[in-house]
């Protein structure tokens, strides 16, 4: 649904993407994750047809995004970054409005049902302007969605929002993502393992990763990680984890806890229970530690730093 | 076509919630008032002493309608079309639009079309004045002196409010949009009539370019091809660079 094949954006002499090129399927759910400045933003706008690519080319449902711009432009939804809002209209005019301009018969009747469909059809004559965030940002997602589009662009469609209107809005997303293609960008590493079928992640206007949520991080995390925390003092604790078989390295953390790693597959835990038990301390926690986006990162740029080395 | 329509109803009913728009039809209507209250009774008065001098030649016209409207108008525009562009520019809404299934000249149109409707909405306001002026005097209104009339106000504000759209495109700010807007009326008005009289060899240019000498011909009552040719160029210069600015600043 989405081709994208060597685009590159200057703005300026500032390069914001270079050489990007993916694909998407139809009827997938693709999460864009990239720190700020990566380029998500840019990559958005050009598939929307909000501005053209300085090199390379895109294509959406089959048509280039600049020579076919309009008919791309019918085809997508788009939820820019800041929601772009009428603050002095209700909530149904203005998607009626929006209706208007995607030439939807009925528009009015439309309008309302896609508030129904994010669960606003109660404010519909409410002003924009007296809506809180997590219902402005999903009049914005409904403006997205009012004309039933084949492909469905997203930029931080979850940010600002309180959790349970985070949860609203991944379930509508995972809802839209089973009939569409939907391409979402993210900070948020649970937030695309829980809705993405399939993460890229950009970094300098470069595409660095590219995989399901589960091998990206099977792949990434070479070893398991525990934190745990005992009563009273940890000191000793770490000497005596590195002695039990299996564990590869330990270390007191700044908070009091300390950190334990084992190779996948070798599931030292249990030992490491008795063990400390048996050497009377007082287990209070044990818990597995994810690894943050911050450190895909940096696993990631330390790999490409290792490859340019080679 | 339809998209057209679409812009311009949002921006015309967005002028009945403002009070910039309430303000400017409050001045204006007031103004025609309370000249048309004047030349009631100038009239009146002038009947009461016998015919003035001799005759139906106190018959009041409607040009005084046309050459204040014109005038206010140059003065109000600045003020109804500022928000126009800049303000989409501002909040973020221009992303909306413009990847919206919307061609950038449909756009400004739009807009543009918005702002005219609200003007004709003033003037056919004003039409109680010329009917009720009508009804008072023997032989009623010079008719072809009234149609003459009213173009000029349709004209003067088709073509000044697209250069107010073309100039709210080139900014973000609205502050910024009014000044440079009435600067160009005040320059366009005034100011290009000036050098007629200090160059002989480019007088006909600079007359042509000012705005009142166009005013003045179909306030006579006569209207002639260069005229209206003026104010659709300028209404074509202003809606053309309404969308060259959208276009550049995708390009940006």
């Amino acid at each position: 649904m989405i081709r994208v094949e060597g685009l590159t954006k200057d703005y300026g002499s500032r390069r914001a993407l270079s050489d990007l090129s993916f694909e998407t399927g139809q009827g997938e759910v693709v999460g864009f994750l990239g720190p700020n400045g990566a380029g998500k933003t840019t990559t958005m706008r050009i598939l929307t047809g909000y501005m053209p690519p300085t090199e390379g080319s895109a294509t959406v449902a089959g048509y280039d995004v600049v020579t076919e711009s309009l008919e791309v432009r019918k085809r997508v939804g788009y939820l820019p970054e800041t929601v772009p809002l009428y603050t002095d209209m209700t909530a149904l005019d203005y998607l009626k409005f929006m209706a208007d301009l995607r030439q939807i018969p009925d528009s009015e009747e439309r309008a309302f049902e896609t508030l129904e469909m994010v669960g606003l059809d109660s404010r519909a004559n409410s002003f924009i302007g007296s809506l809180s965030k997590g219902m402005r940002q999903r009049v914005g997602l409904a403006q997205a969605l009012i004309h039933e589009p084949e492909v469905l662009i997203l930029d931080e469609p979850t940010i600002g929002l309180d959790p349970g209107q985070v949860v609203e809005v991944r379930n509508i997303i995972r809802e839209i993502g089973k009939q569409r293609t939907v391409l979402l960008s993210t900070h948020i590493l649970s937030e695309a393992q829980q809705i993405c079928d399939r993460v890229l992640i950009i970094n300098k206007g470069k595409i660095v990763a590219e995989d399901t949520p589960e091998n990206l991080q099977a792949r990434l995390v070479g070893s398991e990680r525990v934190s745990l925390r005992v009563r009273g003092d940890s000191d000793g604790l770490s000497k005596l984890l590195m002695k039990i078989k299996g564990v590869q390295s330990a270390h007191n953390a700044p908070d009091g806890s300390v950190e334990f790693q084992f190779a996948p597959g070798q599931d030292v835990r249990p030992l490491v229970a008795k063990t400390i038990v048996n050497s009377g301390y007082e287990l209070l926690e044990m818990r597995p530690v994810g690894l943050s986006l911050e450190e895909i990162f940096l696993e990631l740029t330390r790999e490409d730093a290792h490859r340019g080395k080679k | 076509m339809r998209n057209i329509w679409t812009i311009a109803r949002r921006e015309y009913n967005h002028y009945f919630t403002s009070p910039i728009a309430y303000v400017v039809a409050f001045v204006i209507l007031l103004t025609l008032g309370f000249i048309f209250g004047l030349v009631v009774w100038s009239s009146y008065q002038s009947a009461l002493t016998g015919g003035g001098f001799g005759g139906p030649s106190t018959a009041p016209g409607v040009d005084w309608l046309g050459s204040t409207f014109n005038f206010l108008l140059m003065l109000t525009i600045p003020a109804l079309t500022m928000r126009l562009v800049a303000d989409e520019n501002r909040t973020g809404t221009m992303e909306l639009l413009l990847t919206a299934p919307l061609r950038d000249w449909e756009l400004i149109v739009g807009k543009w079309l918005g702002a005219f409707l609200f003007i004709l909405t003033i003037l056919a306001i004003t039409l109680v004045y010329p009917i009720i002026l009508n009804s008072l005097e023997k032989p009623g209104l010079d008719q072809g002196l009234m149609v003459s009339v009213y173009l000029s106000v349709i004209l003067l504000s088709a073509a000044y409010l697209a250069l107010g759209v073309g100039i709210s495109s080139l900014f973000t700010n609205q502050i910024a949009a009014l000044f440079s807007t009435l600067g160009l009326f005040i320059f366009l008005w005034w100011l290009i009539g000036f050098p007629a009289n200090y160059f002989q060899s480019a007088s006909d240019l600079f007359t042509y370019l000012n705005t009142t000498s166009h005013l003045s011909t179909l306030y006579s009552g006569k209207i002639s091809l260069s005229d209206v040719i003026y104010f659709l160029s300028l209404t074509a210069l202003g809606l053309f660079t309404g969308t060259a600015a959208i276009d550049a600043r995708r390009w940006s």
